[in-house]
């Protein structure tokens, strides 16, 4: 796993969003163990305290749930999961958008080219 | 007790070499368990106040702290230091020199030392006065990080190393964390160990002039340690 951290924002904000990208993409699913907070600063090269506030967010998100005896695992609340993924979907469409905009395109017009796309892709793949 | 939750304070820590205000009326407490990154420009008081914390050099004014007690036998058995220059004996094989240690401090892991010469590839039978700059202090800091300290002092630690080799000394560091002791370093590389850091001092020609959380200085300013510190100590 790389993890990619900026310049202009805390590292901990930027670690617990890897985190629940990583989840969301299944590396981590629910119900699962995560790794210590140890294994993971080492592994990202960041200070343990670091790692530890980037989990304390997720707990307190909900996300998360820490496990006295077993350390933490992910929770096992599909929904909740379901909604950060569509989130983090729409987030993903804005940025989308405003870059075409960008480049003078209508939202017509970028949805005309999705659909494009998409049939290309489709044609391809058979 | 209050020594276990602040491992240094310093109370209105001054040094004068003569006329020249080398360190001036610096106050600060360091708590366990944080890795400290001690930064400003050339002659801002960082070795100076690395010293005081040794006992090297005696304060002009105020007093600093370490574990309770002003530094010296107590303290040096607690601190792990790594001066900013080579103090090895050349006719030493680097075996020599980690028995020296060994036997002189109590808290020196044996067994983590060879370890860790031998990840960097040193080999305990070469002779320090054969190995170049940047070898020797790979030697000097394994001899130090070796310790089981409460306090590492460390004057640029990797200043003189490759950059593959400093990616293992803050691996180094990263695994030696321990909620008990605290990593102090001095360094102009910052972005190389932002990451590893919870803490930063900025010092400025003597004077404390930030002391705050890497975190914190990102949230408020929007910028890394690296480019504040850049624009803080623009010329």
């Amino acid at each position: 796993m790389d993890w990619q951290l900026s310049n202009d924002r805390p590292i901990y904000l930027q670690l617990a969003e890897q985190i629940v990208q990583q989840i969301l993409g299944g590396r981590y699913p629910p119900a699962s163990r995560l790794p210590s907070v140890r294994e993971l600063a080492a592994q990202a090269g960041v200070n343990p305290n670091t790692m530890q506030r980037a989990f304390a967010e997720l707990e307190r998100e909900g996300l998360v749930l820490s496990n006295r005896t077993a350390g933490r695992i992910v929770t096992e609340d599909i929904e909740m999961i379901e909604q950060i993924r569509t989130q983090m979907a729409i987030k993903q469409i804005e940025a989308f958008l405003s870059n075409m905009r960008q480049l003078g395109f209508t939202d017509t017009q970028v949805t005309q080219l999705l659909e494009q796309y998409a049939k290309k892709e489709e044609n391809k793949d058979v | 007790m209050s020594e276990h939750q602040n491992l240094m304070v310093c109370t209105g820590l001054t040094k004068l070499f003569g006329k020249k205000q080398a360190l001036t009326g610096l106050n600060l407490t360091l708590g366990p368990g944080k890795i400290v990154g001690l930064l400003g420009p050339n002659g801002s008081g960082k070795t100076t106040f690395l010293k005081l914390a040794n006992g090297l050099l005696q304060p002009s004014g105020g007093s600093i702290l370490i574990g309770g007690h002003a530094p010296g036998c107590e303290t040096h058995s607690i601190v792990a230091y790594l001066p900013d220059r080579m103090y090895l004996n050349d006719w030493m094989r680097i075996r020599d020199l980690v028995d020296f240690f060994a036997d002189f401090y109590a808290d020196f892991d044996l067994a983590k030392a060879m370890e860790m010469l031998q990840t960097l590839h040193l080999s305990p039978s070469d002779c320090l006065k054969t190995l170049s700059k940047g070898t020797k202090e790979k030697v000097q800091l394994i001899v130090t990080m070796a310790r089981r300290a409460q306090l590492y002092l460390l004057d640029e630690p990797i200043g003189g190393v490759d950059p593959a080799a400093r990616d293992y000394i803050l691996s180094t560091i990263l695994q030696n964390y321990s909620e008990n002791s605290t990593v102090v370093i001095s360094t102009h590389l910052i972005a190389d160990i932002e990451r590893v850091l919870d803490e930063v001092i900025f010092l400025k020609e003597g004077e404390l002039k930030l002391f705050d959380t890497v975190d914190n200085i990102r949230e408020r300013e929007g910028k890394s340690v690296d480019q504040l510190f850049r624009e803080v100590f623009a010329c």
